[in-house]
């Protein structure tokens, strides 16, 4: 057993009730090109965990592989205490339903507005919801991520960060337990990028959320990182809090946070 | 160069081009292969609740109702062309009373089926696949599958249903128009009235003209609607891949319109 499987192992049994995600040796390929070798990592509830890793190293594919969107090859993948291989559709849908995603790109739906981009999730999940309700619900949501102007907007009027924060509101109007971040500060500004690392926080604060965080930027990381997992080779090469892994004696670990 | 040297080189080109031949044929069978499988998908998905309704609708209302200006002008025109072009050709065999049944005879027929749909690939087809492919890059489909939503049921579904449901009756409005145009054209060197001319017209007609005519815009519509999706929904290679998506989705579904209008018409050949 390697020294990062016995710390998850002796996490897990220590705190068993708190891991709201789980993988056990998880592998994922794309042809010949394995992405993901052995991946072992948790996370507690309520906790914001960074990974970080070079361009190509499998961090986008890891978080797609926890809501669906890539199917695994091998290993085990646990949320909220279920090995989602053993679920059916119906469990599993109830399972994706409890997290939120938000995409490098924003993802939003260009042909709706700013308040049909925040309907739309609303409307499929909760079709019974009185317009009212909605409609307090997205100004709620559009407040938080300080957009209630741009209601009537369409997300092309939007600048980046506002995007990210559109679609950050989108991902929170559903009130998931786990929010996956895909590179969330990518292509930001370094105010609107702590803007949008301070709206992680608030996040995490307020809803209690655990948080996957996957980012090139280390002031986010810095900012946001209960817990920081470095990813090489398509294995977990190194985890740790920011200031452990700043003293890393590794000088490739180290060269991340230069 | 020795001559082994050579014997070698010719080796490499012909196991090149077998490779390369062997690629073709590869790519041909997995293209069929994956586009039965998304035609099943969708047949599957389309009978199986939840019915996106409200979808169906808007996209019948921009695939349908927005290309009617278009659609509007290519029927009078080609009316008016056909119109104008057949004239001397009956007027050299003293038949040119035989105008009106020629052209309403081959625009209900072939030509307005077949234009139209040729027209609403070029528009609707393309646009699908563009659209439905820049979805795919910008991670929108997959938003959309974590938002608790079929991407296939919400896009592609309602997309193909409208296609199949709406390129009949812009088919029907395109021949009404074109019928128009030609009695604009007869009046160009004539002087015919409409209750004379749309007489002529109807006289000439049976149902057998009309039904087979309508009953193939259907497949094409279909076919339209599907090879779009499919071009869009599996396009990859970033905004390279929009671009593709929207051009094989015209080339393909123009080919199709043409080789369902070739089976259309031998099966109806065959049971008159």
């Amino acid at each position: 057993m390697t020294d990062s499987e016995k710390k998850i192992k002796s996490s897990i049994d220590n705190n068993p009730e708190e891991i709201v995600v789980e993988m056990q040796h998880l592998k994922k390929s794309f042809g010949d090109n394995d992405v993901l070798k052995d991946i072992n990592l948790f996370i507690k509830k309520g906790e914001n965990l960074v990974i970080l890793g070079q361009s190509g190293t499998g961090k986008s594919v890891l978080i797609k592989c926890i809501v669906g969107l890539i199917e695994i090859d091998n290993g085990k993948l646990i949320i909220f205490g279920k090995d989602i291989s053993e679920l059916k559709q119906k469990e599993l849908i109830k399972i994706y339903r409890r997290i939120g995603f938000l995409f490098q790109s924003g993802a939003l739906y260009d042909s709706m507005s700013v308040r049909e981009n925040l309907e739309f999730p609303l409307r499929r999940q909760k079709d019974s919801m009185k317009k009212e309700e909605l409609d307090n619900l997205i100004q709620e949501a559009l407040h938080e991520v300080g957009l209630d102007e741009a209601i009537d907007k369409t997300p092309s009027e939007l600048s980046g960060g506002m995007r990210k924060r559109l679609g950050l509101a989108r991902t929170l109007i559903l009130r998931p337990e786990i929010m996956l971040y895909d590179e969330p500060t990518t292509g930001l500004d370094p105010i609107t990028s702590k803007e949008i690392s301070n709206l992680i926080i608030a996040v995490q604060e307020k809803y209690h959320t655990s948080s996957i965080i996957i980012t090139h930027d280390i002031e986010c990381a810095r900012l946001t990182a209960n817990r920081i997992i470095v990813l090489k080779d398509g294995v977990c090469a190194a985890e740790g809090s920011f200031e452990e892994l700043e003293k890393s004696t590794d000088p490739w670990i180290r060269s991340f946070f230069e | 160069m020795s001559e082994a040297q050579d014997v070698n080189i010719e080796k490499k080109k012909n196991d090149s081009r077998i490779l390369k031949t062997d690629s073709i044929i590869g790519n041909f069978f997995s293209e069929v292969y994956s586009i039965t499988s998304f035609t099943m998908r969708f047949l599957k998905e389309v009978i199986k609740p939840p019915y996106e309704f409200n979808e169906i609708m808007k996209q019948s209302f921009l695939i349908g109702y927005k290309s009617l200006p278009l659609i509007a002008i290519t029927g009078f025109i080609i009316g008016l062309v056909l119109t104008i072009q057949s004239r001397p050709t009956l007027a050299k065999f003293g038949a040119e009373s035989w105008l009106p049944a020629m052209v309403a005879v081959s625009l209900i027929r072939e030509i307005g089926p077949v234009i139209t749909a040729l027209i609403f690939a070029g528009k609707v087809g393309s646009g699908i696949g563009a659209e439905l492919a820049s979805m795919k890059v910008t991670e929108q489909i997959d938003a959309m599958q974590v938002s608790d939503t079929n991407p296939f049921k919400y896009l592609v579904v309602t997309r193909v249903l409208s296609a199949t449901l709406m390129l009949p009756i812009l088919v029907i409005f395109a021949d009404a128009v074109g019928l128009f145009g030609s009695f604009v054209g007869v009046n160009i060197k004539g002087n015919v009235s409409a209750y004379f001319y749309f007489s002529q017209v109807f006289q000439s007609l049976a149902f057998a003209d009309l039904f087979p005519a309508i009953a193939k815009t259907f497949f094409f519509g279909f076919a339209i609607g599907l090879i779009g999706s499919y071009k869009g929904y599996n396009s990859t290679k970033g905004t390279e891949g929009v671009g593709k998506a929207s051009n094989s989705a015209v080339v393909f579904a123009s080919l199709m319109v043409f080789i369902i209008d070739m089976i259309a018409v031998q099966i109806t050949s065959l049971l008159q």
